[in-house]
């Protein structure tokens, strides 16, 4: 033990005499899959207070790693330090004991339960819970205080807004004694009001000497938050940087091992015919108004973006459009068809009458990930006469369709009996947008187009849907991404509580403008988006 | 030693048995769906040949079915290996016991509850309808309300050939009686269902019966205890219940079956094994009413005296109770 | 993001896993027959002769194994839409019922080419229809699938009863059983059929419904996998939204799988009916239709595996009645235990052993295939 400390001293000492050890000190770690080396002798150091970012492509193996480091995986080789010392974690209790806090990109809560018994599930410590439920109100009250994370601790955690729920989490490490954390994808869920407010959480705790490890794909996260970045690629950690040192472009080449293009590049708009024209449509779910009077066109040759706090009505519009949920009034024109409550098309019709469809959830709608990537490839289209014999279905046809598609697409592996799930992110989205686009609809719906999906890949999907624009195809895009509504846009439209607040041309749009009409603040004045766009009860403050 | 006596003592009796001699029987019996601890039928069956194997020390071979190409399979497997005679019991594996009988004429097969129609088939049935006659009388004369139940268990012909005798003994004891009947339900679960049975008996009650005949197995236990709750009378079925609640139980019908049993392998160790149709009553002593120190306050004079009359009127021929099985149908009900 | 995926060959995972469990359970079962005083190996030399000892016995074991294959199968094709029907025993119940009235009502008059496929038509419809209503209710009224067929069977026992006590017996009859059928409308037993090839072999419950059978696992097989309609029932399995959003109706498709997985069913009524019994009667089913559950458990929902789980539950039947017959200490309820066990273990406690071979599995492959190229980035 001793022998090791002097020796992590001894390394340390490069960098300054006096400098306390990492909080954090991964060496040569490595893991394998079966055949798949997820970590190959992968290193890291974190220093005590710092914010430290890891960026990398899905896949990469980030979150092997930090799975590592909280005990869910045991590494194959290799050596964990904390603190200094040498340390063995066998599961995430170990890793809790150590001072290891982790915030999951998709929360751990019981949505039935109130803030304070998540915070406490699981460490209730005594056997009678109202004993242990009053310290811990305490405990809990006395952490929001001092990191300024106000939360209501009797509210139902169901109810809360996506950020608060996240704050949730983050008290729940801190609350089990948590002085390193661990963020996997943060702000995947967050608007960018929320994003923002995350960031003076975290800087706060920074501040408050807590470490943090931020795992991210988003450059402008990396650039805006953190003090040093480590990059991984393929399994391994290609470089390290001072976060002050480098730039978005050199990260992104880092991460793909190319050149990338960030910007996408597109010519003016020629719209065309209108292709759609949706009106006055209006739909309640449960007695609660979803969309509420929403008209709009779609032109040829033009591509139109909805900009919007997730759930606020972008699902249900492009449900309507798509043909998944019946009308309940107003009516939709496509070419010399009318759709109305009376006349339902359901969305195979809406296929035949050319609209292709992009569902904003992957995972959820858009693909089956226990199907083979070449039964993924002909959802919706499967009564197609060219996939099938009189009664059997034709799976030669099938496969040779998928793998022409992987082709186009740069689908990889390009294996068209692969399981859906195993693809990445990136080549799901690729094998869905294949899918759609290689019908060449006239309209084309498109859901968060590249929703956990890495960079090479975004440039990838962003190209293909302005050439498809350009030869001639209506597109609407729905993206909680503001930079990509930015950037892809010929016109944006605002939704806000199931109606269209604003309209704005694509290339007069800034983000501070579409952020407040986001939150319905578009006739204020400018002065305070981030308390405006809370549209809900839970009031926040966040001392500067 | 008293086992080396028995086996002396029954072949003496074979001995001076004067047209048979003992024989060496491999005797079988194949009990049915249910198993031979179900408190009824095959129960009875299980403690007539243990009382038989514990007199004579002859082991016996046993199969229980659970399921019904069982049936079959398992009476062919105990003619395979010799048994010699082979006992099946209950109605269920009437047909199983008739084709196997033809495979295997050398072999003496017993069957009780049915009717096999083969030389080397004793069928032996049981005049249900008889006895519970008489507990139908016995139980409208201890009736206040002249009002009186009967709780079947599963709903089959049998049981309801029980239901038509009873009200037929009632209304012979007070041609106004009144006489409601329940089935307990139309699966094999209806046997074992103290519950429902004690729900159906409350019911019963509640219309004004103050006397419940149950034929219904296990679900007898529950009508018998609502009988007790109650302070109102139940009558136990198959063999003497009457010491389940004592005070309550105004009486049993008792169905032989253990004898039937005994004597279908006492008989073919004796040599007296016959074939053909057994229809025990109330003359063969096959069924009958139970009288013992539990019930006799409950009973009166009259009442024995109007029991008798009926039995010796149904023995002499002069009462005649119509069976429920000839068509089905039952005029009383 | 990366879920590691631990994948195991094909062979291990329906084949070594299966194996290790079925050896596991007996492994335990044989503690318990220890337990009560006997011998474990002579107890499974009994089974296995008394499964497969002669033609008579393996007659048995593929007469159940066929009734499983049925049952298997119909559940089998309902969980690939995602629909847990528990009310194969009513539906093979009720299915034998269609398949008796048909007889009964034909058998004098037509020859059996005739009845034959009007009897398998006539057990498929009344299986079908006795999985349709609570299809219905679950697509177009939302009430839960599982209840309702629960229901369902005991509403069957109790129009088989009435049926049966009322309609079908035979007059002065004890047991509420109709008449025999003819011989027109009696299924070929194996004996009979081998004999047309002159091989003799003895007379069992088996009969040429075990064809009917095989087919049916070959039309699920390629109905599940090789169709459009296979297609959409997996989709729709897997990912109820996608299936909306690939506009398949999906009410439809619930009613339409449910009335197959009936039809499947209803096919017991066949083989114990017409094969069997020759006659309607109570009971004939026998826990057939919640043994399916087990066995389309076992198969991984696969035909193949339906197969292979039903032959192994056939095993258990018919070698553990002939346990109980030979060893008369292990009753009845010891060889449901042993079943039980067989079903705990191969289905409840699947995964149990997986992760202890995959790391057998891992330390082969690794220690000597160093060499193997790495094939994914």
């Amino acid at each position: 033990m001793s022998v090791e400390r002097i020796k992590t001293q001894g390394s340390e000492a490069v960098g300054g005499q006096s400098a306390p050890p990492p909080a954090i000190e991964l060496k040569a770690i490595s893991k394998s899959f079966g055949p798949v080396k997820a970590n190959q002798n992968v290193d890291l150091k974190v220093l005590p207070g710092t914010i430290h970012g890891i960026i990398g492509e899905n896949g990469a193996g980030k979150s092997t790693l930090m799975s590592i480091l909280y005990g869910f995986y045991e590494a194959d080789s290799g050596e964990i330090l904390i603190n200094g010392q040498k340390k063995k974690i066998h599961s995430s209790r170990d890793a809790i004991s150590f001072g290891i806090g982790m915030v999951h990109q998709h929360f751990m809560l019981v949505e039935t339960f109130t803030v304070l018994e998540n915070v406490m599930l699981g460490a209730e410590g005594a056997p009678l819970l109202n004993k242990s439920s009053q310290s811990a109100r305490k405990e809990l009250l006395k952490l929001s205080k001092e990191y300024s994370l106000a939360v209501d601790p009797d509210a139902m955690t169901g109810d809360l807004p996506v950020g608060l729920q996240q704050r949730v989490e983050i008290l729940k490490a801190l609350y089990r004694g948590a002085e390193i954390l661990i963020l996997d994808e943060p702000t995947g869920v967050l608007t960018p009001q929320e994003t923002d407010q995350l960031f003076k959480i975290l800087d706060i705790l920074r501040s408050r000497g807590v470490s943090i490890i931020l795992i991210t794909h988003k450059l402008q996260e990396i650039m805006a938050i953190t003090d040093r970045v480590s990059v991984m690629r393929a399994g391994t950690m290609v470089s390290e940087r001072e976060t002050s040192e480098t730039s978005k472009n050199e990260l992104a080449e880092l991460m793909v091992g190319r050149k990338v293009l960030l910007e996408v590049d597109k010519t003016d708009a020629n719209p065309g015919e209108i292709l759609l024209e949706a009106k006055n449509l209006s739909y309640k779910e449960d007695g609660v108004t979803k969309l509420d009077n929403v008209s709009l066109t779609l032109r040829a040759g033009e591509i139109v973006g909805i900009a919007g706090v997730s759930g606020n009505g972008q699902t249900e519009l492009l449900a309507a459009l798509s043909g998944i949920c019946p009308l309940q009034s107003g009516s939709i024109d496509i070419g010399s068809t009318q759709i109305t409550p009376k006349n339902h098309k359901n969305p195979k019709e809406f296929r035949e009458l050319s609209v292709g469809h992009v569902p904003e959830d992957r995972h959820r709608m858009g693909m089956v990930t226990a199907f083979t990537a070449q039964e993924t490839a002909i959802m919706g289209f499967h009564e197609d006469p060219a996939y099938n014999g009189k009664i059997l279905m034709n799976n030669k046809a099938v496969q040779e369709h998928c793998t022409r598609l992987m082709q186009d697409y740069d689908v990889r592996p390009e294996d068209p009996k692969l399981k859906s799930a195993n693809f990445s992110g990136g080549n799901q989205q690729k094998l869905v947008l294949a899918r759609e686009m290689d019908r060449r609809p006239e309209v084309l719906l498109v859901g968060q187009p590249t929703r956990g999906v890495d960079i090479g890949a975004i440039e990838f999907i962003h190209k293909n849907l302005i050439a498809m624009r350009d030869a001639g195809s209506a597109i609407l895009v729905v993206s909680v991404e503001l930079e990509e509504i930015m950037s892809l846009s010929d016109r944006i439209l605002v939704m806000f509580e199931g109606r269209i607040v604003g309209e704005v041309s694509g290339k007069e749009a800034d983000a501070r403008q579409l952020g407040l009409l986001m939150g319905n603040a578009g006739t204020q004045s400018t002065g305070s988006e981030q308390q405006n766009n809370n549209n809900t009860t839970h009031s926040e403050e966040i001392p500067a | 030693m008293k086992k080396l006596f028995q086996t002396a003592a029954a072949s003496i009796i074979a001995l001076t048995a004067a047209t048979s001699h003992a024989e060496d029987i491999k005797p079988a019996v194949v009990f049915d769906m249910g198993g031979k601890f179900d408190k009824s039928f095959n129960e009875g069956v299980y403690n007539g040949v243990e009382k038989f194997s514990k007199e004579t020390g002859i082991k016996y071979r046993e199969f229980e079915v659970t399921n019904p190409s069982q049936r079959e399979q398992a009476i062919r497997k105990m003619a395979q290996r010799g048994a010699d005679p082979i006992v099946g019991v209950g109605f269920a594996q009437g047909p199983a016991i008739e084709k196997v009988a033809k495979e295997y004429p050398d072999i003496r097969f017993t069957i009780i509850d049915s009717v096999v129609d083969l030389p080397n088939v004793q069928s032996i049935e049981f005049k249900e309808h008889e006895g519970s006659f008489l507990v139908g009388v016995l139980a409208t004369m201890a009736s206040k309300s002249k009002k009186v139940g009967f709780i079947g268990g599963m709903d089959i012909p049998l049981i309801r050939k029980f239901a038509c005798g009873f009200a037929q003994g009632a209304k012979y004891a007070n041609s106004s009686a009144e006489v409601f009947s329940n089935m307990t339900g139309t699966t094999p679960s209806a046997w074992n269902d103290p519950s429902k049975g004690s729900e159906l008996a409350k019911s019963q009650f509640d219309k004004g019966a103050d006397v419940i005949f149950a034929a219904a197995g296990g679900t007898g236990i529950g009508v018998y205890q609502a009988a007790k709750d109650e302070g109102k009378y139940a009558i136990g079925v198959d063999s003497n219940q009457n010491h389940l609640q004592p005070g309550t139980m105004l009486t049993s019908m008792t169905k032989g079956v253990d004898v039937a049993a005994y004597n279908a392998f006492k008989s073919a160790m004796d040599g007296t094994w016959k074939p053909g149709k057994h229809a025990l009553g109330l003359a063969e002593n096959g069924v009958d009413w139970a009288l013992d120190d539990n019930n006799k306050s409950l009973i009166t004079d009259a009442m024995k005296a109007k029991v008798k009359e009926a039995r010796e009127g149904i023995i002499a021929g002069s009462i005649s109770v119509h069976d429920y099985k000839t068509d089905n149908s039952c005029p009383a009900l | 993001m990366s879920s590691p995926s631990k994948a195991l060959p094909a062979w291990i995972d329906v084949g070594v896993i299966p194996l290790i469990n079925i050896l596991l359970a007996f492994f335990v079962s044989g503690i318990v027959i220890l337990i009560i005083g006997e011998d474990p190996i002579e107890a499974v030399k009994i089974v296995v002769y008394g499964a497969f000892g002669n033609d008579y016995n393996i007659g048995y074991t593929l007469h159940y194994t066929t009734n499983f294959i049925f049952t298997g199968l119909a559940v089998a094709v309902a969980f690939h839409a995602s629909l847990f029907n528990i009310g194969g025993e009513g539906q093979a119940y009720i299915g034998g019922l269609g398949v008796g009235l048909l007889c009964l009502a034909l058998d004098q008059y037509v020859p059996f080419w005739i009845i034959l496929p009007l009897a398998i038509a006539a057990s498929g419809l009344f299986g079908a229809a006795w999985a349709y209503v609570p299809a219905y209710l679950q697509a177009y009224r939302g009430s839960h699938i599982v209840i309702t067929t629960i229901m369902f069977n005991f509403i069957a026992f109790s129009l088989m009863n009435y049926i049966l006590v009322n309609v079908l017996i035979e007059p002065g009859q004890m047991s509420p059983e109709s008449r025999d059928f003819l011989t027109s409308a009696q299924m070929p037993t194996m004996q009979e059929a081998v004999g047309w090839f002159g091989i003799e072999i003895e007379k069992s419950p088996l009969n040429l419904s075990i064809l009917l059978a095989l087919f049916s696992c070959t039309f699920v097989w390629l109905f599940i996998w090789h169709t459009r309609w296979g297609y959409a029932i997996r989709m729709f399995g897997f990912n109820e939204n996608a299936a909306n959003y690939s506009g398949i109706n999906t009410q439809r498709l619930v009613v339409g799988t449910m009335c197959l997985s009936g039809v499947l069913a209803g096919f017991v009524g066949i083989n114990e009916i017409m094969g069997n019994h020759n006659r309607v009667m109570l009971d004939f089913v026998a826990g057939a239709g919640f043994t399916g559950i087990a066995v389309a458990l076992m198969g991984r929902n696969h035909p193949v595996g339906i197969i292979i789980a039903s032959l192994l539950f056939g095993t258990l039947y018919q070698g553990g009645a002939e346990l109980s017959f030979e060893i008369p200490t292990i009753q009845g309820e010891m060889v449901k235990a042993i079943q039980g066990l067989v079903i705990l273990f191969c289905g409840a406690l699947a995964y149990m052993s997986r992760p202890t071979i995959e790391r057998i599995f891992t330390a082969i492959v690794e220690s000597n295939g160093t060499a193997k190229e790495q094939t994914n980035g």
